[in-house]
Order: C-alpha cells, then structure tokens, then sequence
C-alpha cells in the first residue's frame, strides 16, 4: 500500500511527538491509530502538568516538541504548584479542554508536512534479519517501512473491569488490538501485564458545587511553552470535597465486589495512583480522603473525579458516591473503571529506546511501562528523535540524568526498571537543584536546535536570553553598595542585618529575605528585563553555593558516561567480576560505565574492573 | 587528568613491624606539608623526587608517630602520579591515626586496588598485566566486603540503622511534601524538622567521634572451630578459655547461634566461636545453626578444624576440608587418648600447621596456643582488610555528618526545603554506602508506603 520511513503505532501523546519529530526531521511517516477521533485523548484526567511531569512538558517544549504549546492553547486554568517551597520544585499544572486538546493535535498533524494519519489497527509488524521492515493492518494492508515506533498506551490486549463484568477494550470503549501482542511475543519481546483505572466522569446539573471549597487559578499565570506570548487565562474553576466514613462503609461493605480482592485482575497497578478502595483499605485509619472536581471542558457538562478512581461495580460506585457532601444527588455519565493491558519489559530497551534485540524497533510511553500524558509524549519525542536519527545515518541522541528530567526518566526505565507503572517525581532526580522547570529551555534548546527541531530564530532568541542574564548577573556582581541610612532602615525593616561596609549588590540579593526585585530602588542603573530573565538572574545569584556542587556532580558523572560500552558482550568473559554483576550487565547492557554503575547489583569493584578490562582493550571500545 | 588523591595503608597490618601509609595525587604534597614535621626544616613539597625526611606526624596539634617520609615526582613514582610514603614506626594503631591524618586532611581513602590501577591507567605497568591487575581489584574488594559484612552485626550496626531510618523517614516527609502538593497530608512542621535534624546530626557526630579504629584489634582475631558433631570443639573452647583464665567477655547465644567468647594468648586476642556441628540435616531449627557455622567459616581470619582421631575420614570430614582448603586453618586431632583410626599423613599434603590434643585430657594445648602466638606474630593473620572496612565507613559517616551540618546551616538561614532536601539526601546517601545499600528507591518506597497519596 507504499512504504514509509517510520512507522508510529498509536496516536496518543507518545505517539503524536514521535510523529511530529520524525516527520519535522524529514522522514516520512505514517501514524496509525485505531479510531481518527481518539488521537491526543486524554481517557484519564483532563489535565497537563504536575509536580515533575510540569517539567517534562517544559523539557519536550524546550526541545520543540508540540505538548507545551497544546496545552497553553487548551488551557482553561492553570496553577504554579509548590510556589514557595523553593524553585527545584516549582511546578506548572493545568486543566485543559479535553476535546478542545484532540481537535488541536489533530489539526497539528494533519498540516505536518511528511506526517500521514492512518486509521488502522496494526495487526502485525514484519521483520527481516532482526530488523524491522514493514508493518501489516488488521485489514490486510502491508507498508514498507525502515522503523517503528510502538506507542500503543493501555491498549494492546486491553481488558476493561468493573465490579464482576470484565471486556475487552481499550480506553474509553475502543476496540483493543489482540494480534499486536503476539507479533511482538514471537519476535522474542517480553511482555507483561499493567494495570490502572480511572474514576467516573458525572453530569454537572448533579452537582451542589455550593457544598464544595472553590479552587481558582492563579491570578498571574504563565505558560508552559517557552515560545507562548498570549497570556493563559482561567476560564473554570475546580472544587475539592471529601468521602467520610459512611463512604468508607459502603466501599468496605462491597470489597468482594471488586475484581482486584477477588483476584480477577492479575495487572500491577500504579502505587501513585491507587482506587478508592485501596486506599481505604491500606490506610484505615485516615477519616477522609480528598476528591477534586475538575471540568472536562468549555463545552460540556462532564465533570471528573479526581481521587475515585475505582473498579466497583457500577451501582457501588453511585452508592458511595452518593455520600459525599455535595454530590447526594449525583448522576453518572461515565462509569469508573480499571484497565488491564499489554506492556514491554523496559530493561529490553537501549537509552535510545530501540529495543536491544530488534534494529529500528523502537517503544515509547504507557507501553514501555510509565504512566501519565506527561511521561508519555516525553518517551514519544525522544523515540521519533532516534527513529529518524537512525533512517539518517546518525548517531541516536541520549539524554543524560544530570541534562533532563525526561534523561532520568528514561534511564529509570531502561536501567533499573520497573515493577508498577512509572510516575516521574522530583524526588527521582539527584541533579533537582539545576533541572528546574524555569530553566528548561537554558538546558535543553541548544540541543533542540542541534537535533533540528527548534528553528534558527528559536535559537537566537536563546542565546540572546542567555547574554542578557550573563550580563545582568556580571553587572550586580560588581555593583557596589554603599552604608547608609536610606538602605539600612530598608534592610533591618526586612529582617536582614544593615550594611557596616560596602556590599555587592549580588550578595544582597543572595540574602535569604531578600531578592532582585525588591532591591530595585537601590539600584539606579538597572534596565528593564523581562520577568524570566530576572527569574534567572534572582535564582542563579541566590542558589549560586548549590548549583556548583550539583554541577561538580554531573561534571564527575559525565566522565563515566562518556566511557562507552560495546553492545553486545558476554560480560562473564571477564576474569575477575562478581558473578552477579556479570550477569546484570549482560542481561542489561549498559552503554556507558556511568549507566552500568547505576545497575542494583553492580559494586564500585566491578566498575573499577570494567575501567581496566576495557583499557586493556584500547579504543575500540571507548568512543 | 586532575585526580583526586588517594591515601591507604600498604603495609600488612600486624603490631611490631614498620607500616606505611601511602598517597598519591595532586594534593600529597599539600597535605604532607599540612601534617609532617620534620626535624631538619625540610618541607616535603620542596623536597626532590627519591629523598626522604625524618620527622613527626603532627595533627591536631599532637604528635601521633615518629616516622620516614619518602616524596616521589610524577611520573617517577608507582603510580606515575605525585606520591608520598611514610613509614611509620607506632604500630597498628597509630598508623591508623596517621592514614586518618591524611584523610581529614583532604585524601580519600583508596578503593580496592586503586594504586594498582592509577599505575595501569598511567601506563606504568604493560597492558598484559591488566589482568592481574583486575585480580587484585577483585581479590582486594571481595576481602573487604567480607570484613565490612561482619562489622555489620551488633550494637554499632544497629546505632546506624536507627539514623538510616530516621534519614530516610525526613526525606520521605519531604518528598512526599514536595511531590504531592495537592494531597490531603499533615503540614510539615518546620520546628519539628529542626528538632529532627539535629537530633540525627547528634547521633551521627556521636557515632563519628566514637567510631573506633582500633576496635578490631582490640576484638581480636576472629576464630571459629569447627568440625563435625561430638568430635569435642565444645571442650576444645572450653579448654582454650580455661587456658589463661582470662575470659574477656563472654556471652552465650541464642542456642542456635554461635557462642563467642573472647580470649587472650600472650599478644593475641581471639575472637572465638564454636559453631554448631557443620554437616547437613534436616532439622530446621539446626540447620539455621549450620548457616551461622557456614557464614562465620566464610569470615574468619583463623579456622581452628577439628577431627577425631578415634574414626576415619568420611564424606562430610572431606567436604569440610575441602572448605577449609584456602582458609587460615590449624588442623586440630582430637581425642589421641582413643585408638587411632586416622590416616594423619592426608592432612599433611595440604596444611602446614597439625596438632594432636586430647581435649578431654587437657593435653596438647599448651602446643596449640603456641602455634597461634606463632603464627600471629609471623605475620599470618592479617588485619588489614578489617581495618580497610572499618575505616571506609568511618569516612562515610563524617561525610554525612558535614553534609547534616550543611543542612542545618541551611535550614537555620531558612532556605527553601529543595535544598534542604538535596543535603539531607547526601547524608542518608553516605550512610547507605556505609551499609552497603543504595538509596535512590528507599526514599520513594518511604513515599508511598506512608502517605496515601495519588489521584
């Protein structure tokens, strides 16, 4: 039916950035999806962002992936959470027009030149000595093409739960593909089996919003894309309210309703993202449990449920929904349910994420084991990158732990793995301090423009950004400060000690009461800059200490990461290492000594030994 | 390449002869300059390459041994790097002293064959040696993590959990602050994380200043007998403890763990276990005491292997011997009162050190201690990888306790908890490398087996 050069199965928000990147990088591509109306559906939360997941949709926009700027543009309220505990922890949150989000990614697709959008199911994926080389639909079609992406969410082999009924679906009732899984089994790919689920969505006439706390949008709001200038408004509110014991008793009551306590469901789920009646069964003790009620949209009366997530049986879930102040009289227009599905064993994938076994396989989001919109299109971009990178010949690129959040994202997956589905969280990242959601695109959009996914004047405008905060900080570093009353009586007023001696401006601004703009007045030749760049020249003065010693860190990692590793290689030919790690390290294989040092199982000795082996063995092995 | 600098002693670690402790690095000769005093002026960072120096190591203003200092110039030296020896005359003690002059002053303690493999990196050594360079590593690592597995019994070992627990509860109370904002959890109190701060701090400046270096000399050398059941390794023990009537301490286990007791011969302190009889059985409550016996054989310095000489060998006498084979081991021939039934001259092969006691009869053990003070004092029992272990966590706990220090400082100047977070986690990251853990996945655990959190 004609060939391509990449092939995207699925057309989530994985599927979506790796089709963008690959088409945006010149290859051909064609993305496949079951149903044309589900492309970027949000099946779970109507919501972008979060604690660390805002910072991978900083990471993908600064990266000129498409996810930050969609939901600027389907935005209907957004929130800086964790403001004052600290910028590393800084996170950008918004609730987002589910319909609105689709029809926006779709419309980008479809005026991507080189992307084609296909509904079809992928039955089969053809391979020629250990290398992909086209894919089959359901329907009989064949395409030739040089590499596919697998981004096939919680679909592949999917079975829906509730209470005692249990079908096979995918999200939101659409058909699941059976014959996926077994291509992928014969061609020696481990598969297991995820779960997760996904509250009720209920009808807003049902709802006594009067009975509930109001949560609004921040008064001043701000993007998620680095390249957005309109400003974001808030155009819904949110509602929080909670369950009390009668709910507790009413989900406590019909426990062995539940196919998760009856064993019916084999999946492992989420432990960030556990059914109401999970947590009130591991946690007895806690008297309420929090609900929030988000808008699904401008345009439609569906509210849902955060927090109720439940695999119930349907009368159930009205039953203790029901109790909770302010939904008595509550209606159900979509009923909570759990999902069980097909996923690949991450360990099986390089840093690439091509798999290991099998030339221009490539896996990304839900399907390689994580969980969220967020984990996901971060996955998608990094695997089009690579898929394209490979059609041209070029060496695939690897983000680095100490570079991104979507580096230790990947190389959790890859390099330690995962027993329940992956949530990024700050407290993942070792190098927090300098991966900061403000400084996103300072870190990733020379790479951006490197790879070829950020425009030249994208660029520019960076390194002018970049200039001016050099510049500003160069300036109140050596701006002297005078004694004198007028500053003294500001500073003592402040909390902070008064000046006996002549102080730098930047040693002020260091103070922990104190910061750049509240010192304007005491500096007359300040020029006007833009907000972000006063940000950074306020956190890079004021952080200064922490950011050296994290940078001292990367710099010392960086070292064994360039280190590089042979791809196959039967590590238990080297005299001398533990049997264990040999055994880890073939199984895994690393491709750098800084990867193999962070393998469970894997001793300093070991390293030590990897160093000298390979030395022994001269460059062909260092790159 | 700018390296850091590395400090180690070189030397067997036995009392009475010269030891050395070794650096190597661009700090050396800072650091000599910092702790040597010679008595002729000379300053080791002027001194040429191949000349030495006699003088004092000084530290903290006290004299800790008197001693040689060597100075060698890169690339002449073992390692090709700058290099600093001093022979040190005090024994095994105060050359400890000296290794943790070095070390707080601004060497790291060396890895398991690192000097060998900053000689190899540097091409010192040709590239057909690189596999017995990797033996060393191994060899030299495989030691230490036997010695550090056993220090991790006991009252120390628990002291050191309780701060890992508590580290890892605060930062689970700050992650979970940190990446569930919007949960319905209970306010982290900033009083309260103060008070907890440096309530660990002051656990772990406790532990710094008392963590003993010369407690494994002082323990003794760890000995375990072994054999099968009945062939008299209770009377033996008891036989040696009566010896000198000198029982340090004694204290018996549970009645399936080992009983130890501590005894002195002449210079030497034993660390002595007997273990339940070593052959195979189904009996649960047994088995469990044959795994002790197993585990204590893997760790012992000395094997004190008994056999009767009333019997000959069988299968499980051979497999015993088979364990032993590479061990520090005296073999041990009990009960020569009986008749004999023993083909001795098997052992002869493969041991060097054979004594025939009768137990039962008290005879014959004057010959055995005699041959332990001997062997001691030979050099055949060897402290140093004890003292590599115990060492190594003494580092990681002072550098836990800087990194604590550092977060009080930060949190006492009220800065955000990102980074307070980001130092508490250097210091729970040091105390999992002393006990051998990692601790990225700890923390998340923590997470989320004590908060209900999540959508």
């Amino acid at each position: 039916m004609g060939s391509y050069d990449v092939a995207v199965i699925g057309a989530g928000h994985a599927g979506i950035e790796a089709a963008l990147a690959s088409a945006r990088l010149g290859c051909t591509t064609a993305m496949f999806t079951i149903s044309l109306d589900q492309i970027a559906n949000m099946p779970c939360n109507p919501s972008i962002g979060g604690t660390a997941k805002g910072h991978l949709v900083r990471e993908i926009d600064a990266l000129g992936g498409e996810m930050g700027k969609a939901a600027d543009k389907c935005s209907i309220q957004s929130r800086m959470l964790n403001r004052g505990k600290g910028p590393a922890v800084h996170s950008l949150r918004a609730q987002a027009d589910r319909v609105l989000y689709h029809s926006y990614m779709k419309n980008v697709c479809e005026n991507q030149p080189n992307l084609h959008i296909k509904q079809a199911e992928i039955a089969e994926i053809l391979f020629e000595d250990g290398t992909v080389c086209g894919v089959v639909t359901s329907l009989g079609a064949v395409y030739k093409v040089k590499a596919v992406i697998i981004a096939g969410g919680t679909y592949l082999k999917g079975r829906i739960h509730v209470g005692e009924v249990s079908y096979e679906s995918g999200p939101d009732n659409v058909l699941p593909p059976q014959k996926l899984s077994d291509c992928l089994l014969s061609a020696g790919i481990t598969l297991r089996r995820f779960k997760t689920g996904t509250p009720c969505r209920v009808h807003r006439r049902s709802i006594d919003f009067s009975a509930m706390e109001v949560q609004h949008g921040d008064e001043t709001t701000v993007p998620f894309s680095f390249k957005t200038r309109d400003i974001i408004e808030n155009k819904a509110d949110c509602y929080i309210t909670y369950t009390n014991e009668n709910t507790h008793r009413v989900i406590r009551e019909n426990l062995h309703r539940s196919p998760l306590y009856s064993g019916r469901i084999e999946g492992v789920g989420p432990r960030y993202c556990p059914s109401i009646e999970d947590k009130v069964v591991r946690f007895p003790d806690k008297e309420r449990h929090q609900i929030f009620v988000e808008p699904m949209g401008l345009d439609t009366d569906e509210y849902y449920l955060q927090g109720m997530s439940s695999s119930l049986p349907e009368d159930v879930q009205l039953a203790f929904l029901r109790t909770v102040k302010g939904l008595e009289n509550v209606e159900i227009m979509r009923p909570a349910y759990a999902i069980e599905y097909d996923c690949c064993d991450s360990t099986e994938l390089k840093l690439s994420l091509e798999f290991k076994k099998i030339s221009g396989l490539f896996g990304a989001g839900q399907f390689n084991g994580s969980s969220g919109y967020e984990e996901a299109a971060a996955q998608g971009l990094v695997a089009g990158i690579n898929a394209a990178r490979q059609i041209k010949g070029q060496q695939p690129v690897i983000f680095e732990r100490s570079q991104s959040y979507i580096g230790t994202l990947i190389d959790d997956l890859v390099t330690k793995g995962v027993a329940d589905p992956y949530r990024m969280m700050t407290s993942r990242s070792e190098y927090r301090l300098i991966l900061r959601q403000d400084n996103a695109d300072l870190r990733l959009t020379p790479l951006g423009y490197e790879i070829g996914l950020v425009s030249k004047d994208e660029y520019d405008a960076l390194l002018d950004k970049i200039s001016k905060i050099d510049a500003e900080i160069e300036r109140v570093s050596h701006l002297n400060l005078a004694p004198g009353d007028e500053i003294n009586a500001f500073l003592l007023k402040n909390g902070t000690s008064a000046l006996s001696t002549g102080t730098k401006m930047a040693d002020l601004i260091r103070r922990p009461q104190l910061g750049y703009d509240v010192l304007q007045q005491f500096d007359k030749n300040r020029t006007d800059l833009a907000s972000d760049i006063r940000e950074q020249v306020e956190l890079q003065i004021k952080y200064k200490g922490y950011i050296e010693k994290q940078l001292d860190l990367v710099e010392r990692m960086k070292k064994l990461e360039e280190k590089k590793l042979p791809e196959n290689f039967d590590y238990s030919a080297i005299k001398g290492l533990r049997l264990e790690a040999a055994e880890k390290l073939t199984k895994l294989a690393p491709s750098n000594i800084g990867q193999a040092s962070r393998i469970t199982g894997v001793s300093p000795a070991d390293i030590t030994v990897l160093m000298v082996y390979f030395e022994q063995n001269g460059d062909s092995f260092y790159a | 390449m700018k390296s850091s600098t590395i400090a180690a002693i070189s030397t067997a670690m036995m009392n009475g002869g010269i030891s050395v402790v070794r650096m190597s690095g661009d700090k050396v000769f800072d650091i000599a300059d910092k702790i040597f005093q010679s008595v002729n002026d000379k300053i080791p960072s002027k001194m040429k390459g191949y000349t030495c120096a006699f003088g004092h190591i000084v530290f903290g203003g006290e004299i800790l041994d008197e001693c040689v200092l060597t100075v060698f110039r890169s690339p002449k030296s073992y390692t090709g790097e700058d290099m600093v020896e001093i022979s040190c005359h005090g024994g095994v003690y105060v050359t400890q002293q000296v290794l943790r002059a070095c070390l707080m002053s601004g060497a790291e303690l060396a890895l398991a064959g690192e000097f060998t493999k900053r000689a190899f990196l540097n091409g010192k050594m040709d590239l057909t040696r690189a596999e017995a360079v990797i033996d060393i590593i191994s060899a030299d690592s495989e030691n230490e993590l036997k010695y550090a597995n056993s220090l991790h019994e006991g009252a120390l070992s628990r002291r050191i959990d309780t701060i890992s627990t508590e580290l890892t509860k605060i930062l689970g109370d700050l992650a979970a602050w940190a990446d569930f904002p919007e949960e319905d959890l209970p306010e982290l109190d900033d009083n309260m994380l103060k008070k907890r701060l440096s309530d660990v701090l002051d656990d772990i400046s406790q532990l710094v200043s008392t963590y003993d270096y010369g407690k494994i000399i002082r323990n003794g050398v760890d000995t375990v007998i072994v054999g099968k059941p009945n062939v008299g390794k209770s009377t033996l023990m008891n036989n040696l403890s009566g010896f000198e009537r000198s029982i340090v301490s004694e204290f018996a286990g549970t009645t399936r763990d080992a009983v130890e007791e501590s005894i002195r011969l002449g210079n030497v302190t034993l660390r002595l276990s007997d273990t339940a009889g070593m052959h195979s059985t189904d009996d649960y409550v047994e088995g469990v005491g044959v795994k002790i016996a197993e585990k204590k054989l893997e760790n012992a310095e000395l094997v004190l292997a008994v056999f009767d000489y009333s019997r000959p060998l069988d299968d499980e006498d051979n497999e015993l011997l088979y364990k032993i084979m590479n061990k520090n081991t005296i073999i041990v021939i009990n009960k020569t009162d009986c008749e004999c039934r023993l083909d001795i001259d098997i052992f002869k092969d493969k041991f060097e050190n054979i004594v025939e006691i009768s137990a039962s009869n008290n005879e014959g053990i004057n010959a055995l201690t005699e041959l332990i003070e001997k062997m001691f004092s030979m050099g055949k029992v060897n402290f140093s990888n004890g003292i590599i272990a115990n060492q190594r966590q003494w580092i990681c706990a002072v550098n836990a306790k800087n990194a604590l220090e550092n977060a009080k400082i930060a949190s006492d100047d009220n800065m955000t908890y990102d980074i307070l977070t980001v130092l508490i986690e250097e210091a729970a990251g040091e105390i999992a490398k002393l006990k051998g853990e990692s601790l990225s996945e700890n923390v998340v655990n923590e997470v989320f087996s004590r908060f209900c959190v999540g959508k």
